[in-house]
């Protein structure tokens, strides 16, 4: 039972806990941080939802007892994100995740709203005290892809499936063909846009044109495994992306360029347990553990397989950068001289196909 | 053996036509008999769906077509309840009938999302599917293709052969002459809005088991709404609703090729990508341009409910 006596030590205790710092550290020892994530599709069994849940879990089960998180999936990026957020933010939970691009600004506006609960957003470019934002270098394993692809095929024609002529989508095509070039000058890229991320039926098709117009390797970037099915339908090659899709087209799966969000998570979750959380924009490669090569299917030769593990501690060392110059865009034009790496700013900006893709842009 | 690019083309705008010809045929007959049901999206994912959730429990694509089709009609029968017998607006209902599909397939889906069934081989018809060209359009098909095309003869005969399909034409055109003549409105109505259903249902199910095959929230992506303007497109006939759907498939397919291609061509893939959907607009205003056509062509009833005691 409660009495009176207790209720007044208890008073006392959060008085002095309060006068130290603020805080009531003993609270704060024993209550689970609350953490809520807002994904904007289901989360399925691969893709971007998918490998975000994953780090989730990763990180729910480093931390154990000290975290309780939650999810909230299919949230369309428009008024109805700003409704989820504030809830979140209502409903108790400290730290909130959001994994696209589209949450941007009602992430931006309810973080206004919400300065004691602190904002982690995923490929977006706002930033304030209590919203920071992280992102990955997914042209990493793009540029790894490109590597097996131009060994692997006959053809010398490789198909790339797209959704939105982007800077993220065009970074990935760019890095891919550089790839490929870099041990096979001959071969080419071919893109599909689909204008769609999610059309699974669509995407199959694309990929079927290329195929069906002398494509041998065909990879994607839309939501899909579609594309992955699609070759191992026809007998061809394709790489998933987002997850190991090698469950879709086992034949055809040669690898994959992975997302890895768990360490960030535990990472971010560390700080703000401790306190010393700061907001910030992180853009992580393979380097920091964000990008990762999925398993390499066998009938790629040990060979290629070094090759690929080469460009890979380049990567790790900080030695290597896919958009070392000279970059020549598709043009002619060099993009950046030789001497130096394309810097972030400039990958930000992307708008052209870089020399071996064989197809025309998307005007603006 | 390879096939020659035009053939893959066709082949392919067979298959892109495939789904939207079921939906379009299944909601022609809806319309003939006088009821305007724009639920076909939604009914097409729960369709879609339930197909795809059976197949892959059952091992078997045909029960997950069958599962389709129920699905449709159930999902049919609600629209039929709200707009024949409680005679609630059909617009209206319709419109609320694929926000309810679209949700309840995503919540029936959840545990199914981008899972994947395996490949169904084209159906080979032995000696035929061998000839050039011919063979394999005609002959060397997904199954399901060559029921698009029995479909078609069915509801051909059917609105212009049969008896009953000159009562439902009757009953769309005027369902005052055709109560007083003895014939129950409502009933006909009824069948045809659940037949309606089943197309969709088939056509969702096409979708999930035959075409991609998998099941991802959403991969109905907008057929549902294709289907119903090419029911206008095709000014409520049949045929020309196979020929509209291929035209929709064919553009699709097109400009998926030629981006392909590799070859230079300075238009912007949005552009292509939104050919079908202008081939559409441009058709409608050409039709729509002739008063006397659409007046003659669509059911006069179209959408107005009937109160057989008023």
């Amino acid at each position: 039972m409660l009495t009176r006596r207790k209720l007044i030590q208890a008073a006392g205790g959060a008085t002095v806990a309060g006068a130290l710092g603020g805080f009531d550290l003993t609270a704060l020892a024993q209550e689970p941080l609350r953490i809520g994530f807002v994904y904007v599709s289901p989360v399925g069994e691969a893709g971007w939802t998918f490998q975000h849940d994953l780090g989730r879990k990763e990180m729910e089960t480093t931390l154990g007892a000290k975290v309780q998180t939650k999810f909230i999936e299919s949230v369309s990026e428009g008024a109805d994100a700003e409704r989820v957020f504030r809830e979140l933010a209502t409903s108790g939970n400290k730290l909130i995740f959001g994994t696209s691009f589209g949450y941007m600004n009602y992430m931006e506006k309810v973080a206004r709203q919400f300065p004691n609960i602190i904002f982690e957003h995923a490929t977006g470019y706002k930033t304030a005290k209590n919203l920071g934002v992280y992102n990955a270098r997914f042209y990493e394993g793009r540029y790894m892809c490109g590597v097996i692809a131009g060994r692997m095929t006959k053809s010398n024609i490789l198909g790339y499936v797209a959704a939105f002529p982007i800077p993220e989508v065009l970074q990935g095509i760019n890095a891919f063909t550089r790839g490929a070039r870099s041990v096979n000058p001959k071969a080419e890229v071919r893109v599909v846009w689909v204008n769609s991320w999610f059309d699974p039926g669509k995407e199959r098709e694309a990929a079927n044109t290329l195929m069906s117009q002398k494509a041998d390797i065909v990879t994607h970037h839309t939501d899909s495994t579609a594309v992955v099915q699609a070759a191992e339908a026809r007998g061809a090659y394709a790489f998933g992306y987002h997850s190991d899709m090698s469950r879709f087209g086992p034949k055809a799966h040669l690898s994959a360029s992975t997302h890895v969000w768990g360490a960030y998570y535990t990472k971010t979750v560390n700080e703000v347990l401790a306190g010393t959380w700061k907001s910030s924009n992180v853009w992580g490669g393979v380097r920091d553990g964000f990008i990762r090569l999925a398993p390499i299917n066998p009938v790629v030769p040990a060979s290629v397989r070094e090759e690929v593990a080469k460009v890979e501690a380049g990567l790790k060392a900080g030695t290597f950068h896919p958009f070392a110059g000279p970059v020549k865009s598709q043009d002619g034009k060099d993009t950046v001289p030789s001497g130096r790496n394309m810097s972030d700013d400039e990958l930000g900006k992307m708008d052209y196909y870089v020399e071996g893709v064989a197809s025309q842009l998307p005007k603006k | 053996m390879e096939q020659s690019l035009f053939t893959s083309i066709v082949m392919a705008t067979i298959l892109a036509g495939t789904p939207l010809v079921i939906a379009a045929l299944g909601e022609l007959v809806v319309e003939r008999s006088g009821v305007l049901n724009l639920g076909t999206e939604g009914i097409m994912s729960v369709g879609a769906i339930a197909a795809f959730a059976v197949a892959l429990h059952s091992g078997s694509a045909w029960t997950g077509v069958l599962a389709g089709m129920a699905a449709g009609i159930a999902m049919a029968m609600i629209f039929g309840i709200l707009t024949l017998t409680l005679l609630a607006n059909q617009v209206a209902s319709g419109l609320a009938l694929t926000i309810f599909g679209m949700g309840l397939s995503a919540f029936i889906g959840k545990p199914y999302e981008s899972r994947t069934l395996p490949e169904i081989p084209s159906l080979q018809i032995p000696g035929l599917s061998d000839l050039p060209f011919f063979g394999p359009v005609l002959f060397g098909q997904k199954s399901l293709v060559y029921l698009s095309w029995l479909l078609l003869a069915a509801v051909v005969w059917f609105l212009y052969r049969s008896r009953p399909g000159l009562v439902l034409r009757a009953v769309g055109e005027s369902p005052t002459s055709a109560h007083s003549t003895g014939y129950h409105v409502i009933r006909i109505r009824y069948l045809a809005t659940l037949f309606g259903g089943a197309m969709a249902g088939v056509g969702g199910a096409f979708l999930s088991v035959f075409y991609t095959p998998l099941w991802v929230e959403g991969m109905v992506a907008g057929r549902g709404w294709i289907a119903l303007a090419l029911v206008v497109f095709a000014t409520w006939r049949p045929l020309r609703v196979l020929a509209g759907a291929y035209l929709f498939g064919g553009v699709m397919i097109m400009q998926l090729f030629l981006q392909g291609s590799g070859a230079q061509i300075d238009i912007p893939s949005q552009f292509l990508s939104s050919l079908p959907y202008w081939a559409t607009i441009i058709v409608l205003v050409l039709i729509s341009r002739n008063a006397a056509k659409i007046r003659l062509h669509s059911p006069a009833s179209l959408g107005q409910p009937y109160r057989p005691d008023a």
